[in-house]
């Protein structure tokens, strides 16, 4: 029933708000991953980004993606606790610290064993419009100790004035969804931020829109 | 329901069958490897099936469908041009009140109450949206956002609405339709794009203005202008109230206007720095990128008719 609702939310509201309300400008879709294990991290300045990002993916492979989201704002009350988990499909994090580390990243892990695709927002928050927080280390951890689990990076411009944070009226924009190559390994976390951060900042170069 | 004896109807077949010929044609092209990118060129091919499909079906559908087509049309294009031109993160309302111009314009079409749906927003909604731009308190930037917001409109809202308004004009020759005047415009400005296209390639050399569009040369623009001339002379007559004399003048205005819609817009991406104005047309680019000349030529050629034939 939930897989129902879900492929109904997606192909009859997403994807339709997605294409028309905003309209897209995409460039790299080729290295978008076509399977899972795999973990797409992306700028975030608007609820709209997963919704974005989901809709870069056929329907019937929906329920594979999986926006890693804070379980303190998520799962506030049963509707949206249901609707997070169930429709959009996400794997609440932790962020209050009361979870021991080592256990910390336990779904996603999980997740990446059933051959899933993890979407992350290494900035943490959607902060200001179009600017990019200082990006945070979780990603590295995450993904550490398992081989062969790629990680894509994707720029997103626009959003952050079609819906930006604490606003209710949606704006109708084009956004540009730029997709990069995925980014290589690393020994440590501070030169993964530090290649993620530079990928970014590349990757907004190709944005067409200008939107402040 | 589908009239032959319509001339609308027999055109609208023509056009299909020119655009299964144009793509046979350049299927067997690309079969022997005669073009340099076939993707692009199929991609192209692609969207002109969609362009092209919406609008008969819009025409075959109706008078108050193709009115809703040409409103959807000018979001698309609004919403395109607010995403390549930089306003304020403070301006998001304003631009919201923008957008709701369209169902009102449109809607003004549909009644055919032409005096407002003529000072609509040449004066109401420039008058307003600058005062609600001011109660937003920002002063910063204020005339750029305010500039680029109206001039938008204009092109995208106000312009492309002409179109449609062609539909619901009282023509004084009750034995034509509005479709007609439509097709013809529509035809007349692609075909004059094709044209100028065509003649420069072949011929063209002296640059008319190589700093906006460094494509654009005297013997495209000029071979572009006969040919439109000529064959709007041929189309006319049949298609609409016009006679030889007047169809020759309507596809010279169309040529000229088509080419100045053209570059203008090629000088908002020069502006920006970007090569097209979207991705929404495969092939082609953004919606604004196909109705650059349809801009220019649609109300002049509106207030053409309008003045000698109703």
């Amino acid at each position: 029933m939930n897989r129902l609702i879900q492929l109904l939310f997606f192909g009859l509201v997403v994807k339709p708000l997605v294409l028309i309300v905003l309209g897209l400008n995409i460039r790299g879709k080729k290295f978008l991953p076509a399977k899972g294990p795999a973990v797409i991290v992306a700028n975030h300045n608007s609820h709209l980004d997963t919704m974005v990002l989901m809709s870069l993916f056929p329907l019937f492979k929906m329920h594979k993606v999986r926006p890693v989201a804070a379980a303190d704002y998520f799962l506030k009350n049963k509707f949206m606790a249901w609707f997070s988990l169930k429709i959009i499909g996400i794997i609440p994090l932790e962020r209050s610290g009361t979870v021991d580390k080592s256990r910390l990243f336990d779904d996603c892990h999980e997740a990446l064993n059933r051959q899933e695709i993890l979407v992350l927002f290494p900035e943490g928050s959607r902060g200001e419009p179009d600017k990019m927080s200082a990006l945070k280390k979780g990603v590295f951890h995450l993904i550490k100790d398992q081989a062969g689990v790629s990680v894509t990076p994707v720029v997103m411009h626009g959003l952050g004035y079609a819906l930006p944070k604490g606003e209710g009226l949606l704006v109708p924009v084009n956004v540009d969804v730029i997709i990069g190559q995925p980014i290589g390994e690393h020994e440590n976390a501070a030169s993964f931020v530090n290649e993620t951060a530079e990928v970014f900042n590349e990757l907004k170069q190709h944005c067409i829109t200008k939107q402040s | 329901m589908f009239d032959l004896s319509d001339p609308v109807n027999v055109t609208m077949l023509m056009v299909l069958g020119f655009l299964v010929v144009a793509h046979v044609t350049s299927l067997v092209l690309v079969k022997l490897n005669k073009i340099q990118s076939p993707e692009e060129l199929l991609l192209r091919l692609k969207s002109w099936w969609w362009i092209i499909g919406l609008l008969f079906l819009s025409i075959v559908s109706g008078v108050t469908t193709s009115i809703v087509l040409f409103g959807f049309i000018s979001f698309l294009a609004l919403k395109e041009f607010l995403s390549i031109v930089p306003t304020r993160q403070s301006d998001r309302r304003v631009i919201f009140w923008a957008y709701l111009t369209i169902p009102a314009q449109y809607y003004l079409v549909a009644i055919n109450w032409y005096g407002m749906f003529v000072i609509f927003i040449p004066v109401y909604a420039f008058l307003i949206l600058s005062v609600r731009m001011v109660l937003t308190g920002k002063n910063s930037g204020f005339i750029h956002s305010v500039g680029v917001l109206h001039w938008g409109m204009m092109l995208t809202v106000y312009s492309v609405s002409h179109v449609a308004c062609l539909l619901v004009l009282p023509l004084a020759d009750a034995t034509v339709t509005g479709f007609g005047l439509m097709l013809f415009l529509i035809m007349m400005t692609q075909l004059n794009d094709v044209c100028q296209y065509l003649f420069g390639k072949l011929l063209g050399r002296r640059k008319i203005i190589p700093a906006v569009s460094p494509n654009k040369t005297w013997a495209g623009f000029i071979g572009g202008l006969a040919s439109v001339t000529a064959l709007a002379g041929l189309v006319g007559p049949i298609l609409t109230p016009m006679d030889l004399q007047f169809s020759l003048m309507a596809g010279f205005i169309i040529g000229v206007s088509g080419f100045f819609g053209d570059v203008t817009i090629s000088s908002v991406k020069r502006d920006l720095k970007i090569k097209d104005s979207g991705q929404l047309l495969p092939g082609h680019g953004g919606i604004l990128d196909r109705i650059d000349s349809l801009m220019f030529t649609a109300p002049l050629f509106f207030h053409f008719v309008r003045y000698f034939y109703t």
